[in-house]
């Protein structure tokens, strides 16, 4: 543990300029809030290379004891950050991939009436953001975590008159309520019995814990609340409906926070508590079953979709389903791998799929796109990087992430071969479904409406800016927004090779006590003989992998190139299968059956119309009412008459002298 | 030697007329009487009660209350002088207001 006085300015720095965004934006010029903006959110990503550099694995973690907070008997909470390889990570995804995001805004907001309210939101997203990668305590954390929550709200409702829009962000805020809620009952319960918040205090009183004896009830319990809390934010059956409705926000939002960076909280979340799923078997198999299940689920459902956004969307659903099957499988480092990766290629497929709206004047459905590659060149290669890297071809990031959690699924002691198939079957179908969205947008013939202007936005989404062109035209996007397209797509190129040689999770090794160095502590020497015996194997799982990418590239082609009226056949012929997956296997509707209905229902016949209008309002209007009827009749005993006062006086006098006589009488 | 429940009866009843009279009539002179008539029926029961006591704080106070009733009945007619000069009425239920 090595203190470092520079920690706590991380994440100061883009609430810094959150603050002056929101307070003064309204008055600001454009060019000074995207200043501000830009600054700020540089500023945090400049000290996170700083930090780097600085960063040995020799004194790692380094923590920064920023204020007290709560001090409580032995119960203690302070504003604490730590850095350690796990947090280091995070922190350059986020203010790298956010910095980048940010720039993209500057070209792809300007036009927007709330540009400084935008500006300052996502300002106050890295905040957030930063806060909970780097906190020291789970409370710290759950700041952060809330705040996010918070900031992902806003920008989902960025577009509030739009009804779709702010209904989108009431939907992500109260299902990350659900989860949020087994987050805290789970800290709760570490308060209870390991007395602290703190992350070192807790795992090192988790760590002599065995999976077999006491406490295995307990942090199976914790396990399982954290992962709530984890599905909730990460988007994981059964709370990933928020997601997708999510892209009702401005794309740069999409991919900043339901792409690369606020989803992935709850990996981060998960991999961070990894000393207590470690001695949880069940609640990892848990992980890594919803894992699982979401990659596949997602992953169909994003074959049907027509708009660009929402098949990015299930896509991103389903890459978070690896992540918890990486988690779930013990093979953490290859989460927080396939995480980076992931921020990388899906944020650019976002900022790419933005780039492609912004061209052809705010249409999102891909059926009305086609042959961009000759409009947009750029945006065409950038996309090109990303599609090849989410499908998982060599030597792009996707490959190496891919290929790692499914041969840790594989062959990790908590693996099996049926984690490890479904991966594969979802690798293809991711294939597929991107491989469609890249030859549907980027190939054939243009299908839009073509050459008048303002055909285009849908309402509320992004003007087609005031420029002397009009919107006839797909164009390429200005360089503002292409720049961060290129560097990404530099990263989605060059992401992985960090992971060969396993130098990713050797550098991740010390945090993940499970893995790497200090998994034999865990294993029986049977399990890793059996390891040892599996290690050949890799190659041909690898073969495997490639193939099922190129199976999808194939399959692809053959539908939406070579054959363009096969799909509708194919549709047509599968009839109510076909629609159920167009219409996400109506879960949506499912919980507007189950859970939605019945509360709206109780709460307007039992708790408006029974409590609150019977009760509690009658209460008070039966007393006003009443009031005014006694006041009614009392009011006539004053009439201004001067002697009925003097009646009053009188009989008032008899009234007391009887009651003295009669007392003295009696008495 | 007369009781003194004779002297507080009759007390008692000078009282009651002036009360009554307070309450029903409508002429002002007649109830400015009637308020002089229940302040004597108070006299009445104090020299009553002073007497019986062989005390002569109440015959003090009776003093009191005829030095003030002196005052207020010059006072009062005064008024009533005056009322009559501007309303040419003396009868209360048509001087509600103090304003014309």
């Amino acid at each position: 543990m090595t203190p470092n006085p520079y920690l706590w300015l991380v994440p100061l720095f883009p609430l810094a300029g959150a603050a002056i965004n929101g307070f003064f934006g309204r008055q600001s010029s454009k060019k000074a809030i995207s200043t501000v903006a830009l600054v700020f959110c540089g500023a945090a990503f400049a000290l996170a290379l700083f930090l780097t550099a600085g960063f040995s694995s020799v004194s790692a973690p380094y923590y920064c004891d920023f204020a007290h907070w709560l001090r409580s008997g032995s119960f203690q909470v302070d504003f604490s950050f730590y850095l350690d390889q796990l947090s280091l990570v995070m922190l350059l995804v986020v203010t790298g991939v956010g910095f980048l995001i940010h720039i993209y805004s500057v070209g792809y907001m300007w036009d927007d009436d709330g540009y400084y309210r935008f500006m300052s939101y996502l300002n106050l997203f890295m905040f957030f953001m930063l806060t909970l990668v780097l906190a020291k305590n789970y409370l710290v954390m759950f700041i952060g975590w809330e705040g996010v929550g918070l900031a992902s709200y806003l920008l989902i409702g960025f577009w509030f008159t739009k009804d779709s829009a702010a209904a989108a962000g009431k939907k992500a805020f109260i299902v990350n309520r659900i989860g949020d809620f087994g987050f805290l009952i789970a800290l709760f319960l570490i308060i209870k019995h390991f007395g602290s918040l703190d992350f070192t205090r807790v795992f090192a009183a988790v760590q002599p814990m065995s999976p077999e004896t006491g406490g295995a009830g307990l942090l199976t319990a914790i396990g399982l609340l954290l992962m709530v809390g984890a599905a909730g934010k990460s988007a994981q059956i059964p709370l990933y409906v928020w997601l997708p409705d999510a892209m009702e926000g401005p794309t740069p939002v999409s991919a900043l926070i339901h792409a690369a960076t606020m989803v992935t909280a709850g990996v981060y979340m998960v991999a961070r508590s990894s000393v207590i799923f470690e001695r949880a078997p069940m609640a990892m198999m848990v992980v890594a079953i919803i894992g699982t299940l979401t990659a596949l689920f997602a992953a169909t459902i994003g074959i049907a979709q027509t708009d660009i956004k929402k098949v990015l969307a299930y896509s991103t659903v389903s890459q978070l389903g690896y992540m918890f099957m990486a988690c779930g499988v013990g093979a953490f480092s290859a989460g927080i791998f396939h995480l980076m990766t992931h921020a990388f290629f899906k944020g650019l497929l976002f900022l790419a799929a933005g780039s492609v709206i912004h061209g052809v004047g705010g249409e999102q459905d891909m059926r009305k796109m086609g042959g961009l590659r000759l409009y947009m060149p750029w945006t065409f290669a950038t996309m090109t990087v990303a599609t090849f890297a989410i499908a998982g071809f060599w030597p792009l990031a996707g490959f190496f992430s891919k290929d790692e959690i499914l041969w840790m699924a594989y062959s990790s002691p908590h693996g099996s071969w049926v984690f490890w198939l479904i991966g594969v079957i979802t690798a293809f179908i991711t294939s597929f479904y991107m491989f469609r969205l890249w030859f549907m947008t980027f190939f054939g013939d243009y299908r839009g409406a073509s050459a008048h202007d303002g055909h285009a936005s849908r309402a509320g989404a992004p003007a087609p800016h005031g420029h002397e062109h009009g919107h006839g035209e797909p164009h390429e996007s200005p360089w503002v927004m292409l720049g961060p397209l290129v560097i990404l797509a530099v990263l989605s190129f060059v992401g992985g090779w960090v992971g060969i040689h396993h130098n990713f999770e050797n550098f991740l090794a010390p945090v993940f006590h499970g893995a790497g160095r200090g998994r034999a502590v865990l294993l029986t020497g049977e399990e890793a003989a059996k390891i040892f015996e599996m290690e050949h194997l890799e190659w041909s799982f690898t073969g495997i992998s490639v193939a099922a990418a190129l199976l999808g590239l194939l399959l692809a082609w053959q539908l939406y190139m070579k054959r363009p009226q096969l799909p509708q056949r194919i549709a047509a012929s599968l009839g109510g299968i076909y629609r159920a997956v167009a219409d996400k296997y109506y879960i949506d509707e499912l919980y507007a059956v189950l859970f939605v209905k019945p509360v709206v229902d109780g709460s307007t016949t039992i708790l408006w119309h029974g409590v609150d209008q019977e009760v509690i309002d009658a209460t008070v209007n039966n007393s006003a009412s009443a009031a005014r009827h006694v006041s009614d009749n009392v009011r006539h005993m004053q009439s201004g008459n001067l002697r009925s006062y003097a009646g009053w006086v009188a009989a008032g006098g008899a009234v007391v002298i009887a009651y003295m006589v009669w007392m003295g009488v009696t008495h | 030697m007369v009781p003194l429940s004779y002297y507080l009866v009759l007390s008692g009843i000078l009282f009651g007329c002036g009360v009554l009279g307070f309450l029903i009539k409508r002429n002002i002179i007649t109830i400015f009487m009637s308020i002089e008539l229940m302040l004597n029926g108070v006299n009445l029961s104090f020299v009553a009660f002073a007497a019986h006591w062989h005390a002569l704080s109440g015959q003090v106070f009776v003093f009191f209350v005829m030095v003030v009733a002196a005052a207020e009945a010059a006072v009062g007619l005064a008024i009533i002088i005056a009322v009559y000069r501007t309303r040419e009425t003396l009868n209360v239920d048509q001087v509600n207001l103090l304003k014309l």
